[in-house]
């Protein structure tokens, strides 16, 4: 089974890469037509969003607008680096298709199984 | 296959966290060796979803940012009492993957609720709330008294 799966741990990514980015929280579902791929990125808007499909990976960067507020921050508990997440394809998705969709700073990938490996019925003569 | 996980209802997601924490030396050893987002997790675990709030000061007002992606904009309560300012509401799962395979969940749906003290008074009634990008900005204005005042001061 080939599944979609996430390329690098949280802690090694932070670690590994000279820029730190903050791993977005996703939930992945698989339908019968192909996978759903949901990223919470909370201050990014569409202009922000770049995705790059690569070989069987495909990555996710989400650049905040920076708006900074006026004055001071008293506290801050958000953080402040862009969000970057790996995954690794599951070969069945045919990567012409897929489409993203952002709203209110969740991206949703949906990623469409090609039609070769959809399940189907055969037509008994 | 690595990294996969099996899906948990999320209210059963909370017993494993539990349990990890009852083992005082693993916690102890992540507090210094966890980066700071996993511990947030952790907190996460036992509590709900905690949205990351932010609290901003200028001349004339006080702002506080809450990160709320994926909401109902009618899902969203803002409250203002005693100096205190609340934010709280639900994010509702969406029906529609009910029927699908889970590989992945990491969102959390629910209820939430956050409150700050502020710290200098504000107007109650011209409180301002705009959501956007998955972000609720609030916007509150300092009452008068509380604003910073410039006094000249005439030297004879």
């Amino acid at each position: 089974m080939n599944t979609t799966t996430q390329q690098e741990p949280r802690a090694v990514a932070n670690r590994a890469t000279r820029q730190e980015f903050v791993v977005p929280e996703v939930n992945i579902f698989e339908t019968k037509d192909g996978y759903v791929l949901e990223a919470e990125m909370p201050g990014v808007n569409k202009s922000g969003l770049e995705i790059t499909l690569e070989g069987n990976e495909i990555t996710i960067t989400g650049r905040r607008h920076t708006e900074t507020l006026p004055g001071n921050a008293l506290f801050r508990e958000s953080q402040s680096y862009d969000y970057r997440r790996v995954f690794e394809l599951d070969p069945a998705i045919d990567t012409t298709k897929v489409s993203a969709k952002m709203d209110q700073g969740v991206l949703t990938l949906t990623l469409p199984k090609s039609e070769k490996v959809k399940p189907r019925k055969i037509k008994v003569d | 296959m690595n990294g996969l996980m099996r899906w948990q209802r999320p209210e059963l997601a909370t017993w494993p966290g539990f349990g990890r924490l009852t083992n005082l030396r693993d916690e102890i050893d992540r507090l210094f060796e966890a980066p700071l987002a996993e511990l947030t997790r952790t907190s996460q675990l036992l509590s709900g979803w905690t949205p990351a709030i932010d609290l901003y000061e200028d001349k004339d007002n006080v702002f506080v940012k809450a990160e709320l992606p994926g909401m109902n904009k009618e899902d969203i309560e803002v409250s203002f009492h005693n100096g205190t300012l609340s934010v709280s509401g639900e994010r509702k799962s969406e029906k529609k993957h009910e029927d699908a395979e889970v590989y992945r969940a990491e969102r959390f749906f629910g209820r939430f609720q956050r409150a700050v003290t502020l710290p200098t008074p504000v107007a109650a009634d011209k409180v301002k709330a705009q959501y956007q990008d998955g972000i609720l900005t609030i916007t509150l204005p300092k009452t008068e008294e509380a604003k910073p005042k410039h006094i000249d001061v005439n030297v004879t």
